[in-house]
Parts: structure tokens; C-alpha cells; sequence
């Protein structure tokens, strides 16, 4: 009785916090069907007029090309990513060679750059490899961006398979490759969903480096929806509806697939 | 894969060696990658900060620490080092407490319990640029007559007293841009500590119970211990995240010197005053105490784990 | 068991990849004929690429009506609209920045009149002198004279101003200021009166104000209006003196200004800061004339819902700011890039441009049926008044200059201490002058 009167009292909380994690997507969607002339701070609160989707179709017109550019961008990102990722977890934590424990720390603190401070030498480096403007250069540096953390959740991922798997596959006869294809990636699944879901939505969320290395035929949807507002007159019911749109794919990866998110991370993997 | 079975089983006598060299080849590309797009830039960057450079066009004439010692005298930069500071207390605390709480409540075996934990999350996929403008609505300081965002919606419900000035308050502004932070990754921390609490042993909980421990003394003495390195992890996480916070502020306040920190210094001083020998060296200090924070720890973690 | 599962899973990894690069190949080269486009002569002619951060709204669609124009004209060239938006230009500059330092630089590049192109890329050598355009189109004898001075350096003409914003504009609610028995202010004495009337009848904040960069918009029409426009030129051509009582009372004046701004000013937008005067929560906001464009988009009416005037004290001069187009040294397109700028400072480009961007021509022969009543007065004192240039606005002082003087504002708006903002002044003015 106790029991299940302190249960019921639990999802008081758990109910406030929901409402602190949504009203900013209250916000923004209630704003979003506005017109332009009932959009002001006073009246935020208020819920629109009519229910127009005139802002959404005028958003997604400015946005449909890039938000295609965006998933040329992210799906090859996230996808390679991940896999470089895994195989550079599993020689760190179960293949090490000589040196492999300076090696790790070394790759791990590129994580912890300021973007902001190598821009110049980054374009510099795409424009003398020719990849500058274009979306590979974009794919090129968000790999290579992303090799750190993904290195570090297979790693870790890996680090708490047992150590008499990778015995009783050695002694079976087999090679590096057979392995890591036959022990360790089938078991892995549940890193891998960690890592592509990570990366999808940090390459689907960069600004910086999209904005620096493509040009305005290959701009991610970030760019694009930044670019909406211009620096003068702003109608923000329609940016309102824009970002809605530029948000929804990491909305839906995280409402679909984050219970695999987190079942990931108690699995092993981003645990330290 | 046969094929690849058959070969290692040939090469028997060879297979030990060659694997590892297999290995090292494998990530050698990464490391190549990593050394010159992290360290060659840092490399870069460092040299950058030893030199007279402003202006559009590269100046490497070396000028020593003159851009470091021009820092430490300048106000701004002062004020940048207190705001992160307060924003990084804030920030690593309110996910702290937010984060280990929801795991907490939401590890009591409550009913929809997936649900609750995808809503916590979500905030995680959006990026500032959305959702910016949004949080400088809500946290609108006006009051009076154009009460406006959460002040308005408080003064509705007659909660009167949360009123205030959120981010426009003199010198301590910056504290409040820490809640949005904080709403985007409680969150995660939510999640981090719910999987260390999922890895605590029933049977440690249950003898602690035999004990004629209450539940709370459960949490205190058995549980909260053993996931003590979770917060280690996340505090570093989080750290790191707060040194490096750009997009939220720029999004919510503009660029204001009240609510400058060091990433944005460094942004505005690069490409709005072409300083790049002071950027570079803002992004040297930056990198610095990152190192301060995240060395150590490595170095922790790895002891410990060939301590094992 | 683990071979079968790991094989599939490799599968659809491999697979995926596959795709993956087939998209990304894809994108590759369309952007790799764009690169050859710009490397190469054979295309040449063939595209302009302008650079820009028109993105959005009045100022997009002025840019679309003016790229229709150049289309006309220029059949054969592709105009190709490379506009990054953000942080008033900030991130475009960055950009910009990059490319310029990569060696890539766009054929045309928007930049504000005056020292922030000056400063910048011209110090770089990145432009190049557009006199013989001036000549052979005639443009001298269509811009006002004291405007060439501001946009030159050693003779030379660097840019082409395709608009003309005025900075020093009070916008003001015409029914508060009746209900206040207040009459349009003219100087600064009386603007004091008309505030602190305002404050006694208990309007906390008749001034409003956004965000930091709108109080820099501030100092400089206070400064002008407390030195004059000889006083206010002379701090930046390096004849006037940045550590005199004059100035010292200028920013005293600027200082009292602010007391009459609201609280939460670091938290709003200029929209918000006009929007304020509209609802009447405010008598006053000073912002260049694009408030008007805001105004208009509302639906409002001038004269009625709004009225402006002048910044008191400084009647009878035009503080104005530009956005012109350069030529960039090495242009990938040089040709094309003329083209483009000779649309750019002609009748019918400017034309095209400004009634829908809300500005006036640069020229001073644009069709008068095509602009509204707030422009026309606009471009009746563009021709007559005396022409000085914007801070804020990249007119006068290098980038350089204008983001320490920047700095110093912001310290000067948290601890209010005018001597110590003069110092930082006087101290920027030393460090980074033009030069």
C-alpha cells in the first residue's frame, strides 16, 4: 500500500521535469503557426489564431534542397565514423600493439579542440587537396572530427568483452579480421547504435565547419536555416517553422531509437 | 572470411606478429588523421599565438608572449575567465543534480519508464541554432507592464517570486545561460547515471536490505559509492562541453561583453578584428585548461584499468 | 553462429557505405565542375560568383530583383549567389576570411563602404581601385561629393555602394508624445527635457534600446550630435583628439542616455527595441532607417503609428552607412565581375534594389514614384545634407578599431565608469588607426 503510494507520488516530479523539457518546443511550434503580425514577445503564450501550415510549406521550400545535402552529409558521416571507430576500438582494447596505451590518449584528446580556433588551417588544408566546397571535404572532416569519440566508445565497449572470447577465437585459428568480424562486431551492435546515433545528430547539428568547407550548392540544412533570417528583418514564424523542420530527423533518430540510445550506453559503451 | 581463416591457419607460425602489425596498420590511418588535423593545427595555432599577426593576411613575426601577458592584463579577458567559471559551476553542478535525481526517481520501476526517458533526452538531438531564439524569448528579463516568457508565464500561475532578470542580472548573467545547457544535457547525464545504477548488482542491494539497511541508507551507503566514477566521467564530459560553450550564448545574448566568454572572444577578436595572434592565443589558454582537467584523468583511468 | 551474424551485419555496414559514397561521390562532382569552372579559362566568362550575406527577408528579395536585372543584361553569365547570413556579417566575414587566406577568393564581395573595406582588403591587397568604373559610368557626377572621400583611400575608389542606410534616425510613438504635450526634439538639451518629462509622468524607460551592438548605434549619433560632424570626422582621419573634454563630455552625454534606456536592453533585438515605440511602452528608439522596413512589415502607418526625425543635435547631417560590392584582385571572373558591378552602381540595378529592401540609391537620380514617404525625405537630405559616415556600420574606423572600441563599449555598459572608456578609446585610437 506504502509502496504504491510513494509510486504514485514519484511521477509528480517526473512530470514537472517533462513539462521544463518541452516548453521550448511548445515555443517554437506554437510560434510557427502564427502569422507574422501575431508574433511578439507578449503574446507568446497565446495559442495562434488558425492552424495555417503556410510557414511550414514556405520553410520547406527554402529548406528541401539542403536538407537533402544534409543526409548526403550525415548518413555517409555517421556511417564510416562508426566504422573506423570500431574497428580502431577493438585494436585498442583487444589487438594492442606495442605503444597502443600512448596511442589512445593521444587520439582521445583531439576531442577536446575549440573548433573555432582551426578553421583557417582546415580550409587551407581542403582548398590544397581540392575537397574544399564540397560535401566529401564536409564528410572527410566530420570523420576525422569524430574519430576520438568513437574510438573511445568502441574502445570502452570493447574493453568489457571478456578476454577468454578472444582466446578461445585465437585458438580456433583465427586472424585479426576473423576476430574482430566474427566476435566482436556481432557484439557490438549495441556500441554501433551509440556511435551512429551520436554522430548522425552531431554532424545533422554543425554549423561551423558546414558554413567554413561547402559552398551554397552543397550547404547542410543548418547553414540553409541560418540563412533564412538574414541580418535585417526576421519573420520568425517562419523561422520558428523552419527550425521545427531542420529538428525533426534528430527528433525522430532520438524518439524512435533512443531507448536503444541509452540501453547502448548501460550495455558498456560511453560508460567512462 | 574462409578464405581468411584458412590463410591465418597456414601462416600459423607468422600469424602473432603479423596480426599486431595488421593492427597498428589499421589505425594508422586515424593516427595520421589525428595528428595532422589536432595536433598540426594545434601546432599551428601555437604559432599563430607567438606572432604579431592582424590583419587578414598571415604575419608570423615572432613576438614571444606578448599576446599571452596582453590577456592576462586584459578586462575583458578577466571577465571572460569569471563568466566561465560561473557558467562551468552552474552548468557541471545543475546536470549533476538534474541528471542523478531523474536517474533516481526513474529507477524506482516506475511505469512508462521509456517514455520519460526519451522526453529527458530529446533536448540532446537539437542543436542552439534551433532552439536559441526560443530560450531568449522565455528568459525575456522585462517585467512590469512587457512581462513577457517565463516571467509572464510565473506571474499567471502566481509564482511570483521566480520573477527575475535571468541573463540580463549584472555579473552574475551568465549563471542563468548555464539553464538552457542544462536542459540540453541533463539529459544525457540522466542517462549516464541510470546505466550505473542498472550495473549495481541486485544481490548487493538485497544483502545490503538483510542488513536492516533502510532504502535509503541502501542508496547512501551501497549505491551511490559504486557509481561514483560515473560522475567522474561526466564531470569531464561536462567540463569540457562548458569550456567550449559558443553556439548558446551567441543564439540567446548576442555578443555582449557581460556574457563574453573565451570561445567567443576568441571568435569575435579573429573575424570581426582580424587580431589572430590574440585569438590563437585565447585558444592556447582554452587548450590548456582543457588539458588541466582532461590529462589527469586519462591518466587516472588508464592506471586503473592495467591495475586490473 | 557469430560468423553468420557478424557476416550479415558486415553486409549491411558494407552496403550502406556503399550508398553512403555513391551519395557523397555524387555530391563530389557536382562540386568538382564547380571547382574546374573556377579554375579554369574555358568557362571564364561563363559565371560571376557574389558574395554576400543577404539571405533573408527585404534583403534577399532586393538582391533576387537585381540579380534579374544583371540577368537581363548578361545573358551569357551565370550569376552564382554565394550569401552567408549570421551575426550581422560575422560569420560571412569568417568565411570570406578563409577563402581569401586559401587563395580563393569570390569574383564580389559585399562589404560596407567605407574603412571596413578599406582597412581590411585593401590593406591586404585583395581589391582592386574601381576609378576607371567611376569614370567611364559616370558616377561622380551622380553620388554626392562628400561621400567619394569616404569610401576612398589615396585617391583611389575601392567600392561600389549599391544603397544607403542613415544611421542617426529617432523613431518616435507620435501619440505619446502628444498625450506628454512633448514637441519633436531638435537638440540634445531638449531631447534631455522631453525624457525626463517622459520619466515624470512615469514612463520608466521612454528610450528603447536593444542589444549591445544597437548601443554602439547609440554612442555614435550621440557623439555626433555632442561634437558635430567636423568634430566627429577629425577622431577618425587622425587629426582630432580622442583624450579631449569634448569627447570626455560626449560620452558624459551618452552616459546620461543610457539612463533613460530599459533594464532588460541586453536581452532584445532592435525589432524588439522598435516594437517597443510602436506599442507605445516607449516614446523613442534610435536605429538606422531599416526600423522603417521593420514598421512597414508590420502593416503601420507613418506619420500616424510612427514619426521620426532626425537624432537631436544632429539635424543637417546625413550619418550614413552602405553596403557596396568590390572587385576582388585576381578576380577568378574579372570580366563578369565588372558586368556585375556596373549593375550593381547603375540606375536600374539600384533601383530594383532599394524599394524593396527598404533603402535609398547610392545615386541621387533614382525614380522618386518607386519610394516610399519616409525615403523620399531620406533621399531628399542624402542630396543635401552633410555626409558623414557610421561606426557601427563599418563606415568610418578598420575592423580592427571598431571591435576594441567595441570591447571598451561593452566593459563601459557593466561598469558605467566614462574615464576608464575614454582611456580604452584613446588606447584603441593608438593601437589600430587608419591607415
Amino acid at each position: 500500500m506504502t509502496q504504491t503510494r510513494a509510486r504514485a507520488w514519484i511521477y509528480i516530479p517526473l512530470m514537472f521535469l517533462a513539462l521544463f523539457y518541452l516548453v521550448p518546443m511548445f515555443v517554437m511550434l506554437d510560434t510557427g503557426f502564427k502569422s507574422f503580425d501575431e508574433v511578439s514577445l507578449r503574446t507568446m503564450w497565446d495559442l495562434p489564431k488558425s492552424l495555417a501550415f503556410d510557414n511550414f510549406v514556405a520553410a520547406w521550400e527554402a529548406l528541401s534542397p539542403n536538407v537533402m545535402n544534409s543526409f548526403k552529409i550525415v548518413v555517409p558521416a555517421a556511417i564510416l565514423s562508426a566504422s573506423l571507430g570500431s574497428i580502431n576500438g577493438f585494436v585498442l582494447a583487444k589487438w594492442k600493439f606495442k605503444g597502443a596505451n600512448v596511442v589512445f590518449p593521444l587520439l582521445l584528446f583531439g576531442m577536446f579542440i575549440p573548433y573555432q580556433s582551426i578553421l583557417i588551417p582546415l580550409v587551407e588544408f581542403m582548398q590544397s587537396v581540392g575537397l574544399s566546397g564540397s560535401i566529401p571535404g564536409l564528410i572527410l572532416t566530420h570523420i576525422i572530427y569524430g574519430i576520438p569519440i568513437t574510438t573511445l566508445i568502441f574502445r570502452n565497449y570493447f574493453a568489457t568483452v571478456p578476454e577468454d572470447l578472444i582466446e578461445a577465437a585465437k585458438i580456433d585459428g583465427a586472424g585479426i579480421w576473423s576476430t574482430y568480424l566474427r566476435v566482436l562486431l556481432p557484439l557490438s551492435i549495441p556500441a554501433f547504435v551509440v556511435v551512429l546515433i551520436w554522430q548522425f545528430t552531431a554532424a545533422w547539428n554543425d554549423f561551423l565547419f558546414a558554413v567554413v568547407l561547402t559552398d551554397n550548392t552543397n550547404w547542410p540544412v543548418t547553414v540553409a536555416l541560418n540563412n533564412m533570417a538574414g541580418s535585417q528583418i526576421i519573420a520568425w514564424n517562419v523561422q520558428m517553422a523552419g527550425s521545427f523542420l531542420a529538428a525533426l530527423p534528430t527528433l525522430l533518430v532520438y524518439i524512435f531509437l533512443g531507448r536503444y540510445f541509452i540501453r547502448g550506453m548501460m550495455s558498456g559503451a560511453l560508460k567512462e | 572470411m574462409t578464405v581468411a581463416v584458412k590463410e591465418s591457419r597456414r601462416r600459423k607460425r607468422f600469424r602473432f606478429d603479423k596480426d599486431k602489425a595488421i593492427g597498428l596498420a589499421l589505425v594508422t590511418p586515424s593516427i595520421l588523421a589525428v595528428m595532422v588535423f589536432v595536433y598540426g593545427f594545434i601546432a599551428w595555432t601555437l604559432r599563430v599565438s607567438l606572432s604579431a599577426w592582424k590583419g587578414l593576411l598571415p604575419d608570423y613575426t615572432f613576438v614571444g608572449l606578448d599576446n599571452f601577458r596582453q590577456l592576462a592584463s586584459d578586462p575583458r579577458f578577466h571577465i571572460d575567465v569569471r563568466n566561465t567559471v560561473i557558467f562551468t559551476v552552474v552548468f557541471v553542478g545543475g546536470c549533476l543534480i538534474v541528471g542523478l535525481g531523474t536517474a533516481l526517481l526513474l529507477d524506482q520501476g516506475i511505469r512508462a519508464e521509456g517514455f520519460f526517458r526519451s522526453l529527458y533526452l530529446f533536448p540532446m538531438a537539437i542543436s542552439f541554432i534551433v532552439t536559441g531564439v526560443v530560450w531568449r524569448w522565455l528568459m525575456n528579463p522585462a517585467q512590469g507592464d512587457r512581462i513577457s516568457g517565463l516571467n509572464l508565464l510565473f506571474d499567471k500561475l502566481g509564482l511570483d517570486f521566480l520573477v527575475n532578470t535571468w541573463h540580463a542580472t549584472p555579473g552574475w548573467g551568465i549563471a542563468f545561460v548555464a539553464i538552457p545547457a542544462i536542459w540540453q544535457m541533463s539529459g544525457y547525464t540522466m542517462a549516464l547515471y541510470l546505466a550505473g545504477l542498472r550495473g549495481v548488482p541486485e544481490a548487493l542491494r538485497e544483502a545490503a536490505r538483510v542488513d536492516g539497511a533502510t532504502e535509503l541508507q541502501v542508496y547512501r551507503k551501497v549505491v551511490l559509492p559504486l557509481i561514483r566514477p560515473v560522475t567522474l566521467s561526466a564531470l569531464i564530459i561536462l567540463g569540457h562541453i562548458s569550456l567550449k560553450v559558443f553556439d548558446l550564448i551567441v543564439a540567446m545574448a548576442g555578443k555582449q561583453v557581460q556574457l563574453d566568454v573565451p570561445a567567443i572572444y576568441m571568435w569575435t577578436t579573429t573575424f570581426d578584428g582580424f587580431f589572430f595572434g590574440r585569438g590563437a592565443a585565447i585558444g592556447i589558454v582554452l587548450l590548456v585548461s582543457v588539458a588541466v582537467l582532461v590529462v589527469p584523468y586519462l591518466a587516472y583511468t588508464l592506471r586503473q584499468e592495467s591495475g586490473q | 553462429m557469430y560468423r553468420r551474424k557478424g557476416l550479415r551485419l558486415f553486409a549491411v555496414v558494407a552496403a550502406f557505405a556503399l550508398i553512403a559514397a555513391a551519395c557523397g561521390g555524387g555530391g563530389g562532382e557536382t562540386t568538382t565542375t564547380g571547382g574546374e569552372g573556377t579554375g579554369t579559362t574555358a568557362a571564364a566568362a561563363s559565371e560571376v560568383e557574389v558574395f554576400s550575406w543577404w539571405t533573408g527577408g527585404g534583403e534577399a528579395a532586393g538582391l533576387e530583383a537585381m540579380i534579374k536585372v544583371f540577368n537581363e543584361k548578361y545573358p551569357n553569365i551565370k550569376f552564382v549567389n554565394s550569401a552567408v547570413a549570421g551575426g550581422a556579417g560575422t560569420n560571412a566575414r569568417a568565411v570570406l576570411a578563409s577563402r581569401l587566406q586559401a587563395n580563393d577568393p569570390p569574383d564580389s564581395w559585399q562589404g560596407h563602404a567605407g574603412w571596413e573595406l578599406i582597412g581590411t582588403y585593401v590593406a591586404a591587397d585583395q581589391i582592386e581601385p574601381l576609378n576607371f568604373l567611376y569614370d567611364q559610368e559616370g558616377w561622380l557626377d551622380v553620388m554626392p561629393d562628400t561621400l567619394i572621400p569616404l569610401i576612398s583611400k589615396d585617391g583611389n575608389i575601392y567600392s561600389v555602394p549599391v544603397n544607403i542606410h542613415r544611421a542617426n534616425v529617432l523613431w518616435m510613438n507620435p501619440t505619446v508624445l502628444s498625450d506628454n504635450g512633448i514637441s519633436v526634439p531638435t537638440t540634445l538639451d531638449e531631447f534631455f527635457t522631453a525624457l525626463d518629462t517622459l520619466k515624470a509622468n512615469g514612463m520608466d524607460a521612454p528610450l528603447a534600446m536593444g542589444e549591445q551592438w544597437t548601443s554602439m548605434h547609440l554612442l555614435e549619433t550621440i557623439m555626433l550630435a555632442s561634437l558635430g560632424a567636423d568634430g566627429w570626422n577629425s577622431l577618425w582621419d587622425g587629426t582630432g583628439d580622442w583624450s579631449s573634454a569634448e569627447v570626455t563630455k560626449a560620452l558624459e552625454n551618452f552616459a546620461k542616455v543610457l539612463d533613460y534606456t530599459n533594464s532588460d536592453a541586453s536581452a532584445l533585438s532592435w525589432q524588439d527595441a522598435g516594437q517597443l515605440v510602436l506599442d507605445g511602452s516607449a516614446a523613442f528608439n534610435i536605429m538606422g532607417d531599416w526600423q522603417e522596413g521593420f514598421f512597414r512589415e508590420l502593416g503601420k502607418t507613418p506619420k500616424t503609428d510612427y514619426d521620426w526625425a532626425p537624432v537631436p543635435g544632429t539635424p543637417g547631417t546625413f550619418q550614413f552607412l552602405s553596403d557596396s560590392f568590390v572587385l576582388a584582385k585576381g578576380a577568378p571572373h574579372r570580366d563578369a565581375a565588372i558586368a556585375w558591378l556596373t549593375v550593381a552602381g547603375s540606375r536600374e540595378g539600384q533601383d530594383a534594389f532599394n524599394p524593396v529592401k527598404g533603402s535609398i540609391p547610392a545615386r541621387n537620380d533614382g525614380d522618386r514614384s518607386l519610394y516610399g514617404e519616409y525615403l523620399l525625405s531620406a533621399m531628399d537630405d542624402w542630396a543635401s545634407n552633410t555626409v558623414v559616415g557610421s561606426l557601427t556600420h563599418g563606415v568610418v574606423a578598420n575592423d580592427s578599431w571598431k571591435s576594441e572600441i567595441d570591447t571598451a563599449l561593452g566593459l563601459f555598459l557593466s561598469n558605467k565608469d566614462v574615464a576608464a572608456f575614454q582611456d580604452a578609446l584613446v588606447a584603441a585610437a593608438a593601437a589600430s588607426p587608419n591607415q
